[in-house]
């Protein structure tokens, strides 16, 4: 059988494979390989006193723990909310399940506007938050609640169907057996749903890590406070200094990579060591 | 798994939980948008619409979002095509390119594009006497978004077509069918809700493109402005009714998208049912 498709029965291989190869070129192959270049030639010694500059420091550090908290709290509220429409039936469940995709078709710039005027301080939801002494808008809280927002989808659609596809004869010995509810959960149920929580986790985070527009407008956008890696590589464009937003970008997209490599990689030796 | 009534105090906790965060979270923007764009009447509302730019960048965020639309389907349907359909080496590798945007923030996909043909490209010189402009003009508008846009489509296709498998195909090709008729017969049927949905996904990402599109504009109004583009700039001369009016044009097109979105599944799911 295996030779049978090698030989490559359906007609189209070159025409397909031209149009794939010529258009992924275009797209992101020579602009990549023309950046990487651009990088390289700027040199070691200014590529680092960019990147090991306080403030492009501070940025970096700024957007990996807000992009950080807002994957954690979209695992806990993903994880809820797929919990939720897989297993209850209740008035109103589709409304919110087809809700949750909101985010991935409303623009970005939308959200950061109307997210900011919501927590600013005098917003309808900013008022109470700032009476409590929380700064909702323009600090590092609001630039996660803008990631929270614009990652939401990810968790819950990737728990979904693996929630729905599980057999419920496992959950039934277990409950014969004489788990509990809450044993059951954490040692039947849960161990299944880790691997797609921890797709939605990166996925969410990396998302989060270089997102722009919805952050733009709550962010505020103070140096060593407010200001993320992306808005930092837009202020030094717009100073025409292309050589910085290049070596800033060269980090953000290693970051990015790294966090998707290692979440991918932990995830194939978890699948070996179950033997799965 | 079996969706059940809730029956007791616990998991209509959980309901209640998972409403109330899609409704703070999703539903209260949207109501806020609403709101602000109407806050001082119909009239300014509809003026603010009306305005020349404003209807300037509605066509420039349709022009451009046709065009990746376009260019993704057909690029979408090859490379589908060829993961699916064809064994070759290096084949993990040049799927897992596909995936790549998704990695990379949209201000360094934005970046990328200056960078290559940009003032400190090589070629721009050529660009130049050749009066070619791509950067702050629409081809670049275009090009970024086809960037942040390009894997869609593919990753709609890929897993269908994977699940279908090749016997039906290869059946049509040794009676001799074309590769065109076996696609348009054989393939398409097959295929068409996940083609619509991953079309749908696109056009969503590529009406609200912010961060990419940002970069390589130039924010040149009534030239390379697109709606996004166009909030920002108003939000930041703090002219708020006019901003959350254009805003609220996307969130129209944004539900009007959800909708068509869970339509499409009902009726692929439906199909599946059927035996189709």
């Amino acid at each position: 059988m295996k030779s049978f498709s090698n030989k490559k029965v359906i007609p189209g291989y070159r025409f397909t494979c031209g149009i794939t190869f010529f258009y992924l070129s275009l797209i992101l192959l020579i602009p990549l390989a023309a950046f990487v270049l651009y990088t390289a030639g700027m040199g070691w010694e200014k590529f680092l006193a960019v990147v090991l500059d306080y403030r492009v420091f501070h940025a970096y550090y700024i957007s990996l723990l807000t992009a950080l908290a807002a994957a954690v709290i979209n695992g806990v509220f993903g994880l809820l909310l797929a919990w939720v429409l897989v297993r209850y039936d209740f008035f109103g469940k589709r409304l919110l399940d087809g809700l949750i995709d909101l985010p991935f078709a409303l623009p970005t710039a939308v959200a950061g506007i109307a997210l900011t005027t919501l927590y600013a301080e005098n917003g309808w939801l900013g008022q109470y938050l700032y009476a409590l002494g929380i700064p909702s808008a323009f600090s590092p809280l609001g630039i996660t609640l803008a990631m929270v927002f614009v990652g939401l989808p990810f968790v819950a659609r990737s728990v979904q169907p693996v929630l729905r596809d599980l057999d419920p004869q496992v959950e039934e010995a277990a409950a014969l057996l004489g788990a509990g509810d809450w044993l059951t959960f954490r040692r039947v149920i849960f161990p299944e749903l880790v691997s797609p929580l921890l797709t939605g986790f990166s996925l969410s985070f990396a998302r989060g890590v270089g997102e722009y527009g919805s952050v733009v407008f709550i962010a505020g956008n103070l140096p060593y406070e407010t200001e993320i890696a992306p808005l930092l590589i837009m202020a030094k464009l717009e100073q025409f200094d292309y050589q910085a937003a290049a070596a800033i970008a060269l980090v953000l997209l290693l970051l990015s990579f790294a966090i998707l490599l290692v979440i991918n990689g932990y995830q194939r030796y978890r699948v070996q060591k179950q033997g799965v | 798994m079996v969706a059940v009534k809730p029956h007791n105090f616990r998991q209509w906790g959980l309901i209640g939980l998972a409403a109330v965060f899609l409704l703070v979270m999703l539903v209260l923007p949207l109501i806020l948008v609403a709101s602000e764009a109407l806050a001082k009447g119909w009239q300014v509302y509809l003026d603010a619409l009306n305005e020349p730019f404003a209807r300037k960048a509605l066509f420039l965020t349709l022009e451009a979002t046709v065009a990746a639309v376009l260019g993704n389907t057909v690029f979408g349907l090859a490379s589908a095509w060829l993961l699916t359909k064809y064994d070759f080496r290096g084949k993990a590798f040049w799927s897992s390119l596909l995936d790549l945007p998704f990695a990379i923030s949209p201000v360094v996909a934005g970046l990328l594009f200056v960078i290559l043909f940009g003032r400190m490209s090589p070629i721009y010189p050529f660009l130049r006497a050749e009066h070619i402009a791509i950067i702050f003009a629409v081809p670049g508008i275009i090009l970024a978004t086809v960037f942040v846009t390009f894997p869609f489509i593919t990753r709609e296709l890929v897993p269908i077509m994977e699940a279908q498998g090749r016997s039906e195909e290869e059946a049509a090709a040794t009676m001799g069918a074309s590769g065109w008729t076996i696609f348009r017969r054989v393939t398409l049927p097959n295929i068409k809700w996940a083609l619509i949905y991953g079309v749908i996904l696109c056009t969503a990402r590529a009406l609200g493109e912010f961060g990419a599109v940002s970069v390589v504009s130039g924010h040149i109004r009534g030239k390379t402005n697109t709606l996004p583009l166009h909030i920002e700039i108003l939000y930041n001369e703090y002219n708020f009714t006019a901003a959350f009016a254009v805003a609220s044009i996307l969130v129209i097109l944004a539900v009007v998208i959800l909708i068509l979105r869970n339509l499409v599944e009902w009726r692929a799911k439906r199909g599946l049912r059927n035996g189709n």
